[in-house]
This record gives C-alpha cells, sequence and structure tokens, in this order.
C-alpha cells in the first residue's frame, strides 16, 4: 500500500475511474489546465482531453443543468463546485431536476452524476469559503450525501459514487487534503459507499461524526486516554442515507453518544443522528445525546474560526458531561 | 396619436424613450418587418428568399396534414381544458393560439433528434408520436409524465422555469462530444422550449452561454406568447428577445408564431445549422397565448377583450383553411373527416381520462434510487403494512 495525500488519492480515483469508463467527463471551473484550486484533478485534461476533462464557464447552475442533460446522453459527468458556498447557484438544478428525474420518470432516466464540493472551514478563508451545507442536500429526497475523510476513504468512495447510478452530492473536507494515509488501490476490498464504519473501538461512549471532524475526534479519543474515557469514533461517511447501524450498536455497548460536526446544529445531520439514536436506543442511553456542532451563526470571519469550529477541548467537554450524567 | 420612430439598438447616441422601447418590441400584436411569415393571416401564401426552400416541397398533402395535426391537437387542448373545468383534471395548461408554433418546429424535427420542453408543449408531444392521452397523468395527478423520452425523443415536462435550457444544452454537448454532428441528413440536433417569461431567469442566459462556448447543435425555441401568467413581455426585455442572439454569438430569427408553414420552414433551417455544425440558434416564435395561463388563472383580470379579439384575426388554423380552400381548392369533406376525427380523439381523451387508475401507495417509494435506500424501504414496508391493517373495513 502506497501513502498518499487525500488529494492525491482522490486524483488517483477520479483517473481511474476515467480509464474505467469512457463516459465519465470530469467538469467545472478550472478544473483543465489549472488542475482545479485545490490540485484535485490535477493532469487529467492533458491526459483525457478537453473532451472528458471539460474547463465550463464560470456557471454553476450551468456546470449541474448541463450535467443534468449529458447524463440524459448517456454520460457519467463529476462536476466540481469550487468552494461549498458556491454551489448555490447550481442549488435549484440539484434539488428540481438532478435529485428528481429518475423518481419522475420511474427509473427511465438515471441520474448517475457526482458533484464533489470542497467543505468545510479551518483553511482561514473569507466569506463563503468555509461553509458545512450536506444537511441542505441529505434532507433532498433523491440524493445521496457522502463525505470522506481520510486518503483511503476519499479513494474508493469517488471511484463508487462514479459507479453508482443515484446523484451523489460528495463533500470532502478541504482542510484535510494534505493529510496523507495508506491507500490500496482494490476497489472490491473497500467497504460499501454507503455504510458508516467505526474507526477507533473503544468501551465507555461513543462519538459519531464525518468529514473534517473525525480527525479531531481521533484526537480527541487518544487525549481521553489520560482522563480514562475509552472513545468509541464512528465515521458516518454516508449522510443520506443514514447507515446507523453501527451507531446504534456502538450506543447499546456504551450507553452514550456524542454527535460532531462543523455544521450548525439546527436541523441538521446531527440532529438527524440524535433524534434517530433516541428512537432506536431510548434504552440503553445513560446520558441525553449531546451534540458539539458549528453554532448557529453564519460562518464567521476566518479570525473566528477556531471558536467556530468543534476542537479537541469541546468534543472532550461534551464526553466528560455525558460520562458524569 | 403619431407613431414613435423606431428605436435602434445598436446605434450608442440612440436612447429609447419609453414607447419606442414598446415600439421595438411591437407591443403584442405585430411583429416588426423581421418577422418571417410564409402564410399571411388572410390564407395568402408568400415568399421569403431565407427560408422558402425549406418549405418548397410542402404541397397541398402535406398542408393537410399540418392542418389536421392543428386541428387534432387544439381538440386535445379543449378538452383537456374541459376535463379540468368538470373535476377530472388537477389543473390544465392550455395551447389555444400557439398550435402553429408547436406543430411548426415539431414536425421540423427528426427521429434522431431530442426535444426538450417546458410544460405546455402538447403540440409538440404530438409530433414526437406521443398520444394525448399520456399527458393526461401529469395534470391528472397519476404520475409525473409517462411517456418514454428516449424513445420518443421528448423530455419530460419541466416545470421549473427555464431549467430544461441547461439541460437541454448538456445534451446537444453530448451530441457533438459523440461526433453525431456535421451530416445535413443523419446529423443530430436539440431543440429547446420555453417561453418569453423564461428569458428573465439566468438557466437561459447560462445555456446560451454555454451552447455557444460548445458550438452545441442546439436550437432555443422560444414561444413569445406576450404573457408570463400576468405580466407583460415589456416587463422582461427592452429588446425583441430574438435580437439577444447576437449579444451571444449566434443567429436569432422571430418568425410569426402563428404560421405553422414559417414556423416549419425557419425550424428545419435552424435543425439543418445544428445538423451540420453551425448552431446553436435562436428562433422567437412571435404568437399569442388565447386562453389563461393555466386553468388556475382568470386572463380577464390583467387583459383587454380587445387584444384577444385582434389576435383571433390572425387564428394559425382558419389561415391554413383558407388557403387549402381558396388556393389548392381542397374540398369540404376533408375538414368533414378532420372534425369527426378531432371529437372522436376527445372522445377517447375523456373515456381514457375518467377510467384513469390511482396509482396505489407503493408507487410513492418506487425509483427514488438505483442502489434502495434503507430508510425509504423501511418506509415502505411500514406505511404498506399500516395501509394494509385497514383491509376489508368499509
Amino acid at each position: 500500500m502506497a501513502t498518499r495525500t487525500m488529494a492525491k488519492a482522490l486524483n488517483d480515483g477520479l483517473r481511474a475511474a476515467m480509464e474505467r469508463d469512457p463516459k465519465v467527463l470530469v467538469m467545472g471551473e478550472d478544473v483543465g489546465r489549472l488542475g482545479g484550486v485545490f490540485r484535485i484533478t490535477d493532469g487529467l485534461q492533458k491526459d483525457f482531453g478537453e473532451q472528458r476533462v471539460l474547463d465550463t464557464p464560470l456557471s454553476e447552475s450551468g456546470i449541474i443543468g448541463a450535467a443534468v442533460g449529458l447524463a440524459v446522453r448517456g454520460f457519467r459527468p463529476v462536476c466540481e463546485i469550487q468552494f461549498d458556498g458556491f454551489v448555490f447557484p447550481g442549488y435549484d438544478q440539484i434539488v428540481s431536476q438532478l435529485a428528481k428525474l429518475r423518481y419522475r420518470t420511474q427509473g427511465r432516466v438515471p441520474m448517475p452524476v457526482v458533484v464533489r464540493i470542497p467543505f468545510g472551514g479551518g483553511i482561514g478563508a473569507v466569506e463563503h469559503h468555509s461553509e458545512s451545507p450536506e444537511s441542505l442536500f441529505a434532507h433532498v429526497a433523491g440524493l445521496k450525501v457522502v463525505a470522506c475523510s481520510n486518503a483511503a476513504d476519499a479513494h474508493a468512495m469517488i471511484q463508487q459514487a462514479i459507479l453508482s447510478d443515484d446523484p451523489v452530492i460528495f463533500f470532502e473536507p478541504k482542510r484535510r487534503y494534505w493529510e496523507k494515509g495508506e491507500v490500496g488501490d482494490d476497489l472490491a476490498a473497500a467497504p460499501p459507499l454507503h455504510s458508516s464504519r467505526v474507526v477507533r473501538p473503544g468501551s465507555s461512549i461513543t462519538v459519531a461524526t464525518y468529514g473534517p471532524m473525525v480527525t479531531t475526534c481521533l484526537d480527541a479519543a487518544t487525549a481521553a486516554v489520560d482522563d480514562g474515557h475509552d472513545i468509541e469514533v464512528i465515521d458516518l461517511r454516508t449522510l443520506s442515507p443514514l447507515d446507523l447501524g453501527p451507531v446504534a450498536d456502538s450506543v447499546r455497548r456504551t450507553g452514550r453518544l456524542v454527535v460532531v460536526s462543523e455544521a450548525p446544529g439546527e436541523s441538521s445531520v446531527s440532529a438527524e443522528v440524535a433524534a434517530r439514536v433516541q428512537q432506536e436506543c431510548f434504552f440503553s442511553l445513560e446520558a441525553p445525546v449531546l451534540r458539539v456542532t458549528g453554532f448557529d451563526t453564519p460562518y464567521p470571519p476566518s479570525r473566528l474560526e477556531d471558536d467556530f469550529l468543534p476542537d479537541l477541548d469541546r468534543v472532550l467537554d461534551a464526553v466528560d458531561r455525558s460520562m458524569a450524567w | 396619436m403619431e407613431e414613435p420612430q423606431a428605436w435602434v439598438p445598436s446605434d450608442p447616441r440612440s436612447r429609447p424613450s419609453h414607447d419606442q422601447v414598446v415600439a421595438g418590441l411591437k407591443g403584442i400584436d405585430e411583429g416588426g418587418p423581421e418577422l418571417v411569415q410564409l402564410l399571411t393571416p388572410e390564407g395568402e401564401r408568400t415568399t421569403d428568399h431565407r427560408f422558402d426552400a425549406y418549405s418548397a416541397d410542402v404541397g397541398a398533402e402535406e398542408l393537410k396534414a399540418l392542418y389536421r395535426d392543428m386541428v387534432l391537437v387544439r381538440r386535445a387542448d379543449r378538452e383537456g381544458n374541459a376535463l379540468q373545468r368538470q373535476g377530472e383534471l388537477g389543473i390544465w395548461v392550455p395551447l389555444l393560439g400557439q398550435e402553429a408554433a408547436q406543430v411548426g418546429s415539431g414536425r421540423a424535427l427528426r427521429s434522431q433528434d431530442m426535444a426538450f420542453p417546458s410544460y405546455r408543449e402538447h403540440g409538440v408531444a404530438w409530433c414526437r408520436g406521443i398520444d394525448p392521452t399520456e399527458l393526461l397523468g401529469i395534470f391528472r395527478g397519476t404520475d409525473h409524465g409517462a411517456w418514454d423520452s428516449a424513445a420518443t425523443g421528448f423530455h419530460p415536462y419541466t416545470i421549473v422555469i427555464g431549467n430544461q435550457c441547461l439541460n437541454a444544452t448538456g445534451y446537444a454537448m453530448g451530441q457533438r462530444f459523440e461526433s453525431k454532428v456535421g451530416d445535413p441528413d443523419t446529423g443530430e440536433a436539440t431543440i429547446c422550449y420555453f417561453g418569453d417569461g423564461a428569458t428573465s431567469q439566468g438557466d437561459v442566459h447560462e445555456g446560451f452561454v454555454w451552447a455557444a462556448a460548445y458550438d452545441a447543435p442546439l436550437v432555443f425555441f422560444c414561444q413569445n406568447n406576450q404573457w408570463a401568467i400576468s405580466v407583460p413581455l415589456s416587463r422582461q426585455t427592452r429588446v425583441p428577445l430574438y435580437q439577444r442572439a447576437r449579444g451571444y454569438g449566434f443567429p436569432g430569427v422571430r418568425v410569426d408564431g402563428n404560421d405553422v408553414l414559417a414556423c416549419l420552414a425557419v425550424t428545419r433551417w435552424a435543425l439543418e445549422e445544428c445538423r451540420t455544425g453551425n448552431g446553436p440558434v435562436l428562433i422567437e416564435a412571435f404568437t399569442y397565448r388565447m386562453d389563461s395561463h393555466t386553468t388556475s388563472d382568470d386572463a380577464t383580470r390583467y387583459r383587454l377583450a380587445d387584444e384577444v379579439e385582434l389576435w383571433k384575426l390572425k387564428d394559425p388554423i382558419e389561415r391554413v383553411r383558407v388557403h387549402l380552400v381558396r388556393s389548392l381548392g381542397v374540398s369540404q369533406d376533408f375538414f368533414d373527416g378532420v372534425e369527426a376525427e378531432s371529437e372522436a380523439l376527445a372522445v377517447r381523451l375523456r373515456e381514457y381520462c375518467r377510467a384513469m387508475p390511482s396509482p396505489g401507495p407503493e408507487r410513492m417509494f418506487s425509483e427514488v434510487y438505483a442502489e434502495p435506500s434503507p430508510q425509504v424501504e423501511a418506509q415502505r414496508e411500514e406505511y404498506l403494512a399500516y395501509h394494509a391493517s385497514f383491509d376489508g373495513e368499509a
């Protein structure tokens, strides 16, 4: 197994998907010559040409709307939205057409489109460059929503998303792009796209999270050992449909759950996890389900993002509160 | 009152008055000197050197076929309207007055072409071989469009205004990527239908930008029916819509949308441009919506009866009938035959509509995803069991 950054793992995954199927297209702003502002598509246009890697007009509704039409034609477009906060001009096409064409046509028109969105904060960026809009997509029937958290998953999940006949909104934690991990090339050995996974076993409390917060929670678990807490960390990986099984199994053993995400908590993925766990594991719970999330504010100026974003200490504080119940 | 002088948009010194702007749009009753017309409202066949070649093969038999199409489409439309009034349909979207724009452009299409409609294109659906009964489910609430869009070359209706312009652009890009463009006979093209109101949507603008950037074989077919529900054309634009194409770098043509022959010829030309690789093209079919926007709307609240009366004189079907009788000597038998056929179609539609079964609740959960979602599957099982628990109750 080779060690790669998440960015390189995504790049390799895209390349493998494009080699596997000539109908796979990569499209977005600056994805060609520049290789994307994060270089995720680096070198692809050079090797696959301008008709497979499209430097599109600056137009998010255009990217998604044209991808819908290309999918009707039999292509499998992989769209890149440059930053999370820029997806909204394309949101209409995602919600109105991409999510619904299969249902509207009773399966006659599948929509094998992937929309890649670098998301989340922690990079000191200006407004609209650090948002976590995943709950807005998870709420939309017809879409599948996933978030990778490490290089190995990124490599496998992007290929699985492209192979899927459903539209997949694919969130990439941009502040983790340069973290390295071991990446295998055997796609068949990878866990299914729509599954959550225990990434650190533990016995005293369950922490469920996804995307950029997985690393934070793993760090918290390491630190908590000194306090005598053995944290089990679950990476949700797929936000819609949610694979609650491993979370529920874990809570039945530990009796305690903390849900962690960067996104504001109200009406969110974290709220969904909390609601479902209390519904399914009510008699196993020793403490109320706690959440550690971004605040219900717009994303603040970046000098305040350390206050906005859940960090190791806020996770540990919630763990302490749960354990003390 | 003196007629305002026409404003020349290309002259930077020229500043239009409000009257000139409205005159530039030609109000709502005439298309201006650029209007392509091959059959006058009085039923006289005229010539247009640019488009004569694209209608030269249209003789008496072809005109009779176009007439029949329009009569049947109108009859199906009126029956849809009546079925709504009788409570059989939740809503109907009338096409009355737009038969020539839809049949003319629809009959210009070939089997290899793809059409992306809005939601009023019942006449185009007819031309793509979709039986009017297949349109009813949307308006009765039994489905979201039951036809096979790949087999018919007719995409599902799109209700969000302007979305389809980008979807059509992507499809046409695909035709080009697959090298289906270049041959005037076998080349493929796409046509996208939208209204005057849609031209104010970002997606239509973006569609124009993308289609131009990728040389997409795409005909943008705008049916300017003068009203976006209750809002007039002057609220959407300061220049005639066909002139916008120039700003995007492709040709725009304004055609008499009530002239089926001109719509056929201009669309054939535009599709040929696309087939051979010269697309995209914008066609503005200058027409009028004779009925309300939908059956939920009351057009008498926002427009004058005089305006509607004026457009009755330009009726798309009547001018063909006059031409067939006066210039081509077509006998009454033909018209009686079409009339009888249209009544039979109406009866068939009515009977079909009333017999349409409601879908069972399992339909709600089907084909949401290609790979089933555990959540949706669980909800299906739970709800169907709950539903079944009422079996046997009165």
